[in-house]
């Protein structure tokens, strides 16, 4: 199996630090799989212009790539303007339509205020859907005050966190055994 | 029709296609030579011809795992391989050629050929060209336009004075050699969605519709657009071909059919698309409703007469050599074809 963790905004720290945090957790619950961080802050990527993925140069191609090889998708978002960041939704922009068929993914934002609660369930959960991924209901959503020196300070976050790798975990290998089991009613 | 060589009375015409990919067999792992593959589609050229097929034609795609970038060349090798089966590209991508040098090629390519050569001029789905020719992406829409045009307008006169965006003017330039008989049918390549249709029937030009699949019905949207937009435009859509095109395999049954081309479709979309063909879909694909042309000889005849009812289209045209199949296959498909399916489609579509 593979797994991205996905760091959605060049803006900040929280949300990378809440990634690297499920990074960790990833390679603590599950050393057995095989795990890329990509934080788009690291990346120069340009906006999608409608071409196919596999046409994009350099980090555009790479992140694309890479993501589209994954099983498991685990998207960390900061809330911006009541919504995901621009950057975020240009990756979404330059995959295909269907990019997340057979794929599970988990969602974690990081927030200033308590009112982005629903941003998620409301946003991200409709991109998600229309581009079929198989979605982790529950998500992890972390406010500043459970910052502090670029470390969660908070350890219920932490808990949740560890959840939602499991959660994104086991769904994964229950949606392949699942697919599996469809794919072998198929005699070819 | 007349004006486009296609004769109803014979009924629906049957092609081949080939986009050129240069794939490895899924089975072995085992990839030709670019120089094999390119000898193996001059020779299926041979083989439909032989077998009775109306039409052949070779796509241009600029990118890793293809080999007819000079599909024109590969063309005019054709044109002195076979003597009567109409000849194509599927498709020219005019977006990033001059048109002037195109229909100079495809001139040519009618004049060694006899007569018998067609252009299928597209946009490409993959932009690989627009870099390497030297095209900015960001008119990808505008440069097919206008150069479609203008390709038209040089087959429909032979001295043109022209001004565009995106090409040097022309000034009463002559566009020579002629064609044999004066002009060339030039298609526009329509990816099935009504709204690139809609543009075909505007211009008064006939329809090369591609399709990957799903219901049948879906794509009859596409050709009943393109001959509404046609009707408005005050064209007669009785005089405009349609051309359907799509994945192609015949089989002992169904079974055997989704099996032997399954993982041809699957691991070569992979590799030039980007996503495989989720085997749901593809399952579906052997319903008699489904636009995709696989199963038994039988079935495949029942389909493609179902989907002749709902389009009314003059040609169809298979894609089976897609993702590295074997040359033994192919042969053994066009045999079927030959043998089996193509007399009865005729019988029962000759007008």
């Amino acid at each position: 199996m593979k797994v991205v963790v996905l760091s959605g905004s060049i803006v900040g720290s929280k949300t990378r630090t809440a990634m690297d945090y499920t990074m960790a957790s990833l390679e603590k619950q599950y050393p057995e799989i095989e795990t890329t961080l990509i934080d788009l802050k690291d990346y120069d990527i340009q906006f999608s212009d409608g071409r196919n993925y596999l046409d994009y140069p350099g980090d555009t191609n790479y992140v694309t790539q890479t993501i589209m090889e994954a099983d498991a998708i685990i998207i960390g978002t900061p809330i911006f303007q009541a919504s995901i960041p621009a950057t975020l939704k240009n990756i979404f922009d330059l995959l295909p339509v269907d990019a997340f068929r057979d794929k599970v993914v988990g969602m974690l934002a990081t927030a200033g205020s308590a009112k982005h609660y629903l941003i998620l369930e409301q946003q991200l959960k409709s991109i998600l859907g229309y581009m079929k991924a198989q979605i982790v209901q529950s998500y992890v959503f972390i406010e500043e005050i459970d910052f502090d020196q670029k470390q969660i300070v908070n350890d219920d976050v932490l808990a949740r966190i560890d959840r939602l790798v499991e959660d994104t975990i086991i769904l994964s290998e229950t949606y392949q055994q699942i697919k599996q089991a469809k794919e072998d009613q198929y005699d070819f | 029709m007349e004006q486009y060589r296609i004769d109803p009375s014979k009924g629906l015409e049957f092609g081949l296609y080939t986009l050129g990919d240069h794939l490895p067999d899924p089975h072995t792992g085992e990839r030709i030579s670019a120089q094999t593959r390119l000898n193996e589609i001059i020779e299926l050229s041979q083989l439909a011809e032989q077998a009775g097929l109306d039409f052949f034609s070779v796509g241009e795609s600029h990118q890793e795992y293809f080999t007819t970038q000079a599909h024109s060349v590969v063309l005019s090798a054709i044109a002195q391989a076979t003597e009567k089966i109409k000849i194509a590209s599927s498709s020219t991508i005019i977006s990033t050629l001059d048109p002037v040098r195109v229909f100079e090629d495809f001139a040519t390519v009618d004049l060694i050929s006899d007569g018998r050569t067609e252009i299928v001029a597209g946009r490409a789905s993959r932009v690989g060209n627009f870099e390497l020719l030297g095209y900015p992406l960001r008119d990808y829409e505008e440069l097919y336009e206008e150069k479609f045009e203008l390709l038209n307008l040089i087959n429909q006169q032979e001295e043109v004075t022209w001004q565009g965006k995106h090409r040097a003017p022309l000034n009463q330039a002559r566009v020579i050699p002629r064609p044999k008989h004066g002009s060339l049918p030039i298609w526009r390549a329509v990816g099935g969605s009504p709204s690139s249709a809609v543009k075909a029937g505007y211009a008064g030009v006939p329809m090369f519709m591609a399709h990957l699949g799903g219901p049948a019905s879906v794509f009859k949207r596409t050709v009943d657009a393109y001959r509404d937009a046609a009707k408005q435009a005050g064209h007669n859509p009785d005089e405009l071909p349609v051309a359907t095109a799509g994945f192609f395999y015949a089989a002992e049954s169904s079974q055997k059919a989704l099996q032997d081309l399954y993982p041809h479709i699957n691991e070569g979309m992979k590799k030039t698309n980007g996503q495989g063909f989720p085997k749901q879909n593809f399952a579906q694909g052997a319903d008699p409703h489904n636009v995709m042309n696989i199963g038994s000889p039988q079935q495949i005849i029942e389909k493609i007469l179902y989907q002749h009812e709902l389009y009314g289209h003059q040609r169809y045209i298979a894609q089976m050599d897609f993702g590295g199949m074997p040359f033994d296959k192919l042969k053994r498909n066009i045999d079927l074809i030959g043998s089996e399916i193509l007399p009865v489609i005729r019988k029962y579509t000759k007008q």
